[in-house]
């Protein structure tokens, strides 16, 4: 058994294996925000699809799936986040004197920012938290409605109140773009790190990092400016 | 023949002692010059007025040892593609040129004197290895191993790789993934590297580790500085490799050290 660990605990303590560890929870993390997005475009399907969906969520395995995706994604974020920040400070270390002129060939902008994207992003991830899950500082809790004759929340209210407010609506849309930065790296970056791609593969992957990235801002921006801008459900 | 005028700003820098780039003058520099011949020429004048010349590596001088170094404007080995300082000439420039020239920086490479820096680092990796064990004696036929096309194709590009410390220098984590890669991917591919297969990964990628290079975020500068144009998806394949070795180890599968005179 402490063999195991010893193995584990020297994979983490490799490059390589703390970078296979980010791309992995990476990985968990794509999902979540595609699966989030979709889940949110309900909005467009009224009101009852939205509630009903909620409902589910907040129901599922007697209310228990709803923890284990928040434990399993908790897990994700905070080993994501722990293992670039130990990746970025090693990599400060390795280039202590710079250069006096250093100009980058090929990389993007979005590559260089990753850590800044990435930490900017988390700090809109406790925003939405304590806004539409803790429901800290507003009465959403109370907002109830009625589905197939059932009292269920209504995240329906929820939403539209939430974003009909200017300041909220700003925040998520810079916090959308830096995601969708940050994507457009990450997205072909882990099938790198991966060992997946190829010569062939790796161009699709780039393409689809991209559309992958410019899906999500669509999505989850068009939500946003409807309600805001548009007056969508008020 | 036209000659160029150009402005020059060198790193000037003895072993553990702080650095600083000196503005040096130098006119008349013939165009078909490379650019060693042109510190050279920088040099011999900077002896006769009686002041300390510019250390910088160099050896053949035909791009293939990986002596030369330079970060030249920003890049390393200069602007030119696939290009070693060596081969870089001075047509590539216009006259009345600023032309940077600084060591490659990493914690380590560490900066021996001006341009030179030690680059010990990469025997160090290769010696926890990036080698085959054979046993001595007349070497086999050459053809009693059959090898493929497209794996002898492969190995051969990632046995390019001279070693010179570009993609180190080019990376802005000064990650040495891409001549790690290159050497044990060559190997790697081949019948011959088989055995020693998960070993050789393990190690040579700790010693990478242990010798303070910092990690790869799949931005591709080390490949677009690359003199000898080694592909980046030889790290994707030390990445596979890594993995399986790595879980092989953790399942009690240690990999034998090589050698013992059995």
């Amino acid at each position: 058994m402490s063999s195991v660990f010893d193995s584990l605990s020297r994979f983490y303590a490799s490059s390589i294996g703390k970078k296979i560890l980010v791309a992995l929870t990476g990985l968990v993390m794509l999902g979540f925000v595609l699966g989030h997005m979709i889940g949110n475009l309900l909005i467009f399907a009224g009101k009852d699809a939205i509630n009903e969906y909620g409902h589910l969520l907040q129901t599922a395995l007697h209310g228990g799936g709803v923890w284990i995706a928040r434990i399993g994604l908790l897990a994700a974020v905070v080993l994501h986040i722990v293992a670039t920040i130990q990746l970025t400070k090693a990599n400060r270390a390795a280039r202590k004197d710079a250069y006096g002129k250093h100009k980058a060939q090929v990389s993007s902008k979005s590559s260089h920012i990753m850590i800044w994207s990435g930490l900017t992003i988390l700090a809109f991830i406790i925003y939405p938290l304590l806004h539409f899950t803790v429901r800290v500082g507003n009465d959403y809790a109370s907002y109830q409605t009625t589905l197939h004759g059932e009292t269920v929340h209504d995240v329906y209210r929820m939403v539209i109140a939430g974003f009909s407010w200017a300041p909220a609506s700003i925040f998520y849309l810079i916090a959308m773009a830096l995601l969708c930065s940050h994507l457009s790296h990450g997205f072909s970056s882990l099938f790198q790190t991966l060992g997946i791609s190829t010569d062939k593969t790796e161009p699709l992957f780039k393409k689809a990092g991209y559309a992958f990235a410019g899906l999500i801002f669509a999505g989850n921006a068009t939500i946003v400016l409807s309600i805001w801008l548009f007056g969508y459900g008020r | 023949m036209s000659q160029l005028n150009l402005h020059l700003k060198v790193w000037r820098q003895n072993a553990g002692q702080p650095g600083h780039f000196q503005d040096i003058e130098a006119p008349e520099i013939p165009d078909h010059a490379s650019f060693l011949e042109m510190m050279d020429i920088v040099n011999d004048r900077l002896i006769s007025n009686g002041q300390e010349p510019v250390a910088f590596d160099h050896d053949c001088r035909e791009g293939i040892c990986g002596m030369c170094s330079m970060q030249i404007n920003g890049v390393p080995h200069g602007p030119e593609k696939a290009t070693t300082t060596c081969q870089l000439h001075m047509r590539k420039f216009r006259t009345g040129d600023t032309i940077w020239v600084e060591p490659f920086r990493a914690k380590a490479f560490p900066v021996i004197k001006d341009l030179v820096v030690n680059r010990g680092a990469f025997d160090r990796i290769q010696q926890a290895g990036g080698f085959i064990s054979v046993r001595t004696g007349a070497p086999q036929d050459a053809n009693a191993l059959p090898i493929g096309k497209v794996v002898a194709d492969a190995a051969m590009d990632a046995a390019a790789c001279i070693g010179c410390g570009a993609c180190v220098a080019a990376c802005k984590n000064a990650s040495a993934m891409l001549f790690v890669s290159a050497k044990a991917g060559q190997l790697n591919v081949l019948p011959q590297g088989q055995p020693e297969k998960d070993r050789r990964t393990l190690g040579m990628v700790r010693q990478m580790d242990k010798e303070g290079f910092g990690n790869c975020t799949n931005q591709y500068e080390c490949e677009a500085a690359c003199p000898k144009e080694i592909s980046v998806r030889w790290i994707t394949k030390l990445n596979r490799d890594y993995a399986v070795a790595a879980v092989k180890e953790a399942l009690g599968n240690s990999p034998k050290v090589a050698g013992g005179g059995d």
